[in-house]
């Protein structure tokens, strides 16, 4: 599909001709430096699936760890690496281990949403997106940071993005939003972009939406444009349906969000899948950290002087249980961990009231007990990082929060 | 504007057809209404209480991996739940197929459009295993047999049904005081989900007059409304919490406790005028705008109230309202413009029945994914939403534009004429840029791309 792509610079200056301009769009609005949201950047992944805080930061210098997880060597030259003297990381996460010594790599340990008992994963998410302290509580059935940017002055529609081809329930709400897969392409002929710019043009919403379109699909990495026949149209549509199943877009989405966030947005959010490990849990694990990891390092060189200014936080719905289970897996849990990383976060520390791993510390006595509630952190590093209120952050971004004592989670 | 049977075609039914004609008159479409469900016969989708029968073998074989943990029985009966469920996303996938072919053939649009607005009014959908797949199993059985009699048989029907209570935790809750109460530690309390969103978005409407309150004698009310995998539906008095309930000042309920004073509550909440106003005003926006005419509104809810809610009245006031054939502005969710795209395609049954999961997957469920549904996964109780702006996004449009250029080959290899099959797409609505877009257009499939992206294709 790379015959004679048409660039967005030359598609654009041969739509302009046709009467059609991208300075007519109302999503195109030029950016009022004025009012814009501050200068600084937050990413949220969302970890779906649970993410098992204890194998990921592995608390070796509990004298219980070993008994339970202890089948692997504790720290090594390859393998897991020492962090503090009581946690190491695992293996998978070894290639961020330049950040963690730049403090741009940072964890939190045995946290929680307020989710407890039901251990679903529907639940969890919901709950995690919702930002709420139960289910039942708020009417809200928006996000918590759509409810955020309802906080924030001088908001665009590409303020906030989300990305990727999963709802992103933690962005939906009544505040714009911009949302991209750009793992999806939108391979047109040349002729037939200008038709449908011409087709469009009787509706203004559609118009503008397709403007934008273009230039998102243009700047994703893919040829808007190509000479290409209907039949490899058809196949090209369905090989990007392929890659989308099989995975491995996760690139992608963090080249896409890195490009926006060098310009206008502020905030993004996305998901990331596969942590639900509960049979063979070594391979599984290894495979969904060594996303995270690729991820943020695609965000770090792709944000280039921005990622100094930005803030990414890692969360999932619930942690794992603290046993292995009988097929070398992980069953649904309660605390687990947040990662953190960026050029703004103060990092290369494990945060944590570590409440231990014995029987008798554990939540049922099978869980990692949650020590602190993961909103009271994400509020503090956007209070920090956004400037936002106390007081919006717990009235309006997580209704219910006490936040408490700062955790310090921004440089 | 008086009724037009164009207009109704599009508005109220699945889009034109090349070889199926338009209804006559509201009356025609309100008998084909009342007539028998022809398309349910056609393209049959599996009933829930069928379906059951897989979770009742996804139970059996649970036990069996669990009581025999390493052993061969158990390495089988986990291979076989693998290919049960399996099986299930297989045929739940075949089931948005018939979905479309009954848009695709029926003469009754209607019918097919109030199928979707109900199932999503009542948005229900399993959590986790094979229920997952039961959503279309759901719809089938508890919401269209009752497209056409009152709102307060629907609302049973919907409130009741297993996957509803599974949904929204109703299975779960356990009056404080209720047998099973004293002798449970653990999971021995009410849960609310179900007998707020009852009030919330099922009857009343958020702005209703209720209290929390309501909410909670509701809720207390609702207990023993459960569900087993064994029998289906079950009301357990063991569960139910002893004493009256007050629901918006009527008391409910005596010792033991009854399933018919639960119906009791739910038919007089259905007949209370903030329900009447509520669903006049979802049924209005759904098949109107956005923001429909308040005279329109309120004339389907002095029907609704008149009527008790009797839905074909209902149907009856919308039909034969003025303001009910205005110009089109509503954009069709993705699973309307797929079916109106396979009804003007003339998609044939035969070729849709060849389409295995992995050919729907990467020719429409992925796709209507992008275009911002993911089939059966609203995010919420509340279901998709209504807003025209939720819908026409960039990725939203560029969905839909690539579907179109791409993918009904797959569906219509003998792709028809583009200038022929503008008129047959758009008949009147056809303009200057689709009729040029049509004859301009360097294949077949650009062509027909264009005219369905476009955006007078787009609304209904």
């Amino acid at each position: 599909m790379t015959q004679s792509p048409l660039s967005r610079r030359a598609f654009l200056s041969r739509s302009a001709a046709l009467g059609c301009s991208a300075a007519a769009s109302p999503l195109l609005t030029p950016m009022s430096f004025a009012s814009a949201p501050g200068d600084n950047r937050l990413v949220v992944i969302i970890l779906r699936g649970g993410m098992d805080g204890i194998g990921v930061v592995r608390p070796y210098g509990d004298p219980a760890y070993r008994a339970l997880r202890g089948n692997h060597p504790m720290v090594s030259e390859t393998g897991p690496v020492d962090l503090d003297g009581y946690f190491a990381i695992h293996p998978a996460l070894r290639p961020l281990m330049p950040l963690w010594d730049a403090g741009q790599l940072g964890f939190v340990h045995a946290v929680s949403t307020p989710y407890r008992d039901k251990r679903s994963h529907f639940d969890g998410q919901d709950l995690l997106e919702a930002g709420t302290p139960d289910l039942g509580h708020a009417k809200a059935r928006d996000g918590w940071l759509n409810r955020l940017m309802t906080t924030m002055p001088g908001i665009t529609v590409r303020t906030a993005f989300a990305i990727g081809r999963d709802n992103m329930a933690i962005l939906s709400g009544s505040a714009p939003v911009s949302n991209w897969s750009p793992d999806s392409d939108l391979l047109l002929t040349p002729q037939a972009m200008l038709l449908a710019e011409m087709v469009m043009a009787e509706d203004p919403r559609f118009a503008a939406a397709l403007t934008e379109a273009f230039g998102l699909a243009g700047s994703d990495g893919d040829p808007v444009s190509s000479m290409a026949n209907e039949g490899d149209m058809l196949a090209d549509m369905q090989q990007d349906m392929l890659a989308a199943a099989r995975g491995g877009t996760e690139k992608k989405i963090a080249e896409f969000a890195a490009q926006q966030l060098r310009g206008e947005t502020r905030i993004a959010s996305f998901s990331l899948n596969g942590w639900d490990t509960h049979n063979s849990q070594a391979r599984g694990l290894h495979t969904a950290l060594t996303r995270l990891s690729e991820v943020i390092l695609e965000l770090r060189s792709g944000l280039g002087p921005v990622w100094e200014k930005t803030a990414i936080v890692a969360m999932t719905e619930f942690g794992r249980t603290v046993k292995i289970n009988g097929s070398q897996g992980t069953d649904h849990g309660t605390a687990g961990a947040m990662v953190l990383a960026g050029g703004a976060i103060r990092g290369g520390r494990v945060v944590a009231d570590w409440p231990g791993l014995d029987e008798s510390a554990l939540y049922q006595r099978r869980d990692l007990m949650p020590t602190r509630d993961v909103r009271a952190h994400a509020a503090w590093l956007m209070r920090e990082l956004l400037g936002s209120s106390v007081s919006d952050l717990e009235a309006t971004v997580f209704p219910g929060l006490e936040m408490g004592s700062n955790p310090g989670l921004i440089l | 504007m008086p009724f037009d049977p164009v207009l109704a075609e599009i508005r109220f039914g699945c889009g034109l057809s090349p070889t199926l004609a338009p209804a006559p008159s509201t009356e025609a479409m309100l008998t084909a209404l009342r007539a028998p469900d022809a398309m349910a016969k056609r393209f049959p989708i599996e009933a829930f209480d069928t379906f059951r029968a897989r979770m009742i073998e996804r139970a059996r074989l649970g036990d069996i991996r669990r009581e025999n943990r390493g052993s061969p029985e158990s390495r089988a009966a986990v291979k076989a739940i693998r290919k049960l469920n399996q099986v299930a996303r297989v045929d739940a996938s075949q089931w948005l197929g018939q979905t479309l072919m009954r848009r695709t053939w029926t003469t009754n649009g209607l019918r097919e459009r109030l199928a979707q607005f109900w199932g999503d009014h009542f948005t229900a959908r399993g959590k986790t295993g094979v229920i997952r797949r039961a959503t279309s199993p759901y719809i089938e059985e508890a919401i269209r047999p009752h497209l056409t009699g009152r709102f307060e048989d629907l609302l049973i029907a919907a409130v009741t049904h297993p996957l509803m209570l599974h949904y929204l935790d109703q299975m779960n809750s356990v009056g404080p005081n209720s047998t099973v109460a004293g002798r449970r530690k653990k999971n021995a309390g009410l849960n609310e989900n179900l007998a707020r969103e009852v009030l919330e978005l099922h009857t009343l409407g958020v702005d209703g007059p209720y209290s929390q309150n309501d909410v909670r004698q509701l809720a207390e009310l609702f207990t023993g409304l459960t569900f087993q995998v064994q029998n289906g539906f079950k009301f357990n008095k063991h569960f139910a919490e002893p004493g009256p309930e007050t629901v918006l000042g009527t008391e409910y309920g005596q010792d033991p406790a009854r399933l018919r004073d639960i119906h009791r509550a739910l038919r007089d909440i259905a007949r209370h005028p903030a329900t009447a106003r509520h669903i006049a005003g979802k049924l209005a926006v759904h098949f109107v705008s956005d923001t429909p005419p308040e005279a329109l509104v309120e004339a389907l809810t002095q029907r609704y109230r008149e009527t008790d809610g009797d839905l074909m009245q209902v149907y009856d006031a919308l039909l034969n309202h003025p303001d009910a054939w205005g110009p089109l502005v509503n954009i069709k969710q993705p699973i309307d413009f797929l079916g109106s795209s396979c009804r003007a395609l003339c998609v044939e049954p035969e070729l849709m029945a060849t389409l295995d999961e992995r050919a729907l997957q990467l020719n429409i469920i992925q796709p209507m994914g992008l275009m911002g549904q993911i089939w059966e996964r609203p995010e919420g109780p509340d279901g998709w939403p209504e807003e025209d702006t939720q819908w026409i996004t960039p990725q939203g449009v560029a969905a839909r534009l690539q579907w179109a250029v791409a993918i009904p080959q797959v569906l219509r290899p003998d792709l028809p004429d583009p200038r022929e099959f503008v008129q047959i797409a758009l008949g009147p609505l056809e303009s200057p840029a689709t009729s040029f877009a049509a004859k301009a257009a360097e294949s077949r499939a650009d062509g027909i791309g264009l005219i369905l992206a476009s955006p007078a294709f787009q609304r209904h």
